[in-house]
């Protein structure tokens, strides 16, 4: 439907490190590879290093020295951020409050000095994509907050970028407005094949829209990999603790069993030294009546969600172990239980 | 009951304001158009002392005009780019300079315009000329422009709407006109009002700084109260008045922020 006009760029970060002048130290040195037309979506909690990575990608900070940003193989990094024709979408939009939405949508054209009547026509393609040619002549002030998003888009790809950089996008707008629009932003990188970076500390948003996830922590890279990979075979213990819900059991192993305060898990081909077991909720559930088990454990709570219940249950550990049932029966505090963890989701940092 | 007590402090308050701001004014002109002040409205009323006023002070009132132009021309120049370069570097220097901007306003009139003379009075083609007055009223205005526009620049995410602009391919200078200039348009023009008002009105430091052939018009006022007739020191408030009102005016409507619409959230 929309051409982005530009071939989709590959860029490479090399030796990429970034102390900043009062001497914090916001990104440890970095090496990474993002191929032409791959969305990567930088997770980790505030402080990580993952907007400093992709304000040094976009050209708004300079690596330190001996850092290099490479554009398709050709050397950016001191380009500044109006030379290297990158789309930006800012956590606040930075929408000009003196435009409307088409003066917002046209700005980057006009000041390539596209002619009007070409900069009119790519600005109502642009409205059109983005479902918002009523807005038009709107001042910036007259929208919602969905609405500024869409108008950020809009007009970060009407310069046809070679790559689209969004910093935390949709932490300013509500929970619903939020899985809509990370629809909307998953079909639309789809769609126009545009290699994408993407910022956020929401793992559920990193997951659905990145091919890959970086994870970082303390200005470094934790883990690089495909979602699924990130989140079944966590590299450390961080990773497995920030991406989902992780379990966790203490004991020792003896025997090809892992024994714990619960009982005991048979897992042949166990790491002898494991003395401690992570697994997900949904690699664990609660047995029937009859069946046999080697772990017990005590509803500490249970919430009744629809489909499915999320229960908390005391095993003897720090932490109550969490466990979706899609069991047909009611749970209350105090019920004993039963506990069955498949061996393949089993996991030891 | 609390009620009709707050109804008569406000009556009182506006009888006050009237007392002490309208009725002086009033009286004032109406002195200026009276044939004989002392004989009171009877006398007639009259536009000869206007006119007097106008063959004996109309340079003022042209260098007046003329000065406050300049005054707000040269604020502008150095101001608006003072106050970009002071919002976007924080720091102790810029803190230090933006408190010392203010010195001007703080330090009497007077031994600011002494200080002038005694710097640079022996250079006396400048020493005669209006230029020596603009300096005075460039060093008290400048504060007034420089802080309007930083409270409206400190008010905007002036980074991140600069970094958008970048990010669309703009450079520094397409940056500054089409982004920082418009967003700070309140500041500027509530700026030049307080400049141009000011530099008018400024009576302190130009007494001192004029000469004979560089009299502003709140110079001559002064001059025709000490040594004419009351009328005629009346009628030139008038003159004043009229001057200053309409520009006062303009500058106000164009000052005046734009209500922001809102719309109702739309279905997403």
């Amino acid at each position: 439907m929309t051409d982005t006009g530009n071939k989709p760029v590959s860029i490479a970060l090399t030796n990429c490190a970034k102390t900043f002048t009062d001497g914090t130290r916001a990104l440890e040195p970095l090496d990474l590879a993002i191929h032409a037309g791959e969305t990567v979506v930088f997770l980790g909690p505030s402080g990580c290093g993952k907007t400093t990575t992709l304000r040094i990608i976009a050209g708004l900070e300079e690596p330190d020295a001996g850092g290099k940003v490479l554009f398709d193989g050709v050397d950016v990094t001191h380009l500044p951020i109006e030379q290297r024709n990158v789309g930006m979408v800012f956590q606040s939009y930075a929408l000009f409050p003196n435009m409307t939405v088409a003066g917002n949508i046209g700005y980057g054209l006009k000041i390539r000095k596209v002619p009007d009547a070409q900069i009119k026509a790519r600005v109502s393609e642009m409205l059109g994509m983005m479902q918002i040619t009523r807005l038009a002549d709107r001042r910036i002030d007259q929208l919602s907050g969905g609405q500024r998003q869409r108008v950020a888009l809009a007009r970060a790809i009407a310069v046809r970028p070679r790559a689209l950089l969004l910093d935390e996008p949709l932490t300013a707008l509500d929970a619903k407005l939020r899985d809509t629009l990370r629809l909307e932003i998953d079909s639309l990188l789809r769609s126009l094949g545009i290699t994408a970076i993407y910022v956020t500390h929401d793992q559920a948003e990193a997951m659905a829209l990145g091919d890959r996830i970086v994870v970082m922590e303390h200005g470094r890279v934790a883990q690089i990999g495909k979602p699924r990979d990130i989140y079944q075979r966590p590299a450390t213990r961080f990773v497995a603790e920030f991406i989902g819900t992780m379990n966790r059991l203490t004991g020792s192993m003896n025997n090809g069993r892992f024994t714990c305060k619960a009982g005991g898990i048979a897992w042949p081909d166990a790491p002898s030294s494991a003395t401690e077991i992570l697994f997900r909720p949904e690699d664990i559930r609660v047995v029937e009546s009859g069946e046999a088990t080697g772990l017990k454990g005590t509803v500490a709570a249970a919430f009744f969600l629809g489909d499915r219940t999320r229960l908390f249950v005391d095993a003897g550990e720090a932490q109550p172990l969490v466990i979706e049932s899609t069991a047909r029966r009611d749970f209350s505090h105090g019920d004993a239980v039963g506990l069955a963890i498949d061996p393949r989701g089993l996991l030891v940092l | 009951m609390k009620r009709r007590g707050l109804f008569y402090l406000q009556l009182a308050f506006t009888l006050l304001v009237c007392a002490f701001l309208v009725v002086p004014v009033f009286l004032s002109i109406m002195a200026g158009l009276t044939v004989n002040y002392f004989v009171g409205i009877e006398s007639g009323l009259t536009l000869r002392w206007v006119m007097e006023v106008w063959n004996g002070y109309r340079d003022t009132i042209f260098l007046s005009i003329g000065l406050s132009l300049a005054c707000l021309a040269v604020t502008l120049v150095i101001g608006v780019p003072a106050a970009y370069v002071l919002a976007k570097r924080q720091n102790a220097l810029t803190r230090a300079l933006e408190e010392m901007l203010v010195l001007p306003v703080a330090v009497p009139g007077l031994a600011t315009a002494l200080a002038l003379i005694v710097t640079y009075g022996s250079l006396s083609g400048f020493r005669t000329s209006w230029a020596f007055i603009l300096v005075g009223h460039v060093l008290f205005t400048l504060p007034f422009m420089v802080r309007s526009v930083l409270a409206v620049l400190s008010a905007i995410d002036l980074k991140t709407l600069e970094e958008g602009a970048a990010s669309l391919g703009a450079g520094f200078w397409p940056r500054f006109r089409d982004i920082v200039l418009p967003n700070c348009r309140q500041g500027i023009l509530a700026g030049s009002l307080m400049v141009v008002t000011l530099s008018m009105g400024e009576f302190n430091m130009t007494w001192l700084l004029h000469t004979p052939f560089t009299k502003t018009l709140p110079v001559g006022l002064a001059d025709a109260y000490a040594s004419l007739r009351l009328e005629v020191g009346s009628a030139y408030t008038l003159v004043f008045f009229l001057m200053i009102m309409p520009l006062l005016l303009a500058l106000q409507a164009f000052a005046k922020p734009r209500p922001a619409k809102f719309v109702a959230e739309d279905a997403e």
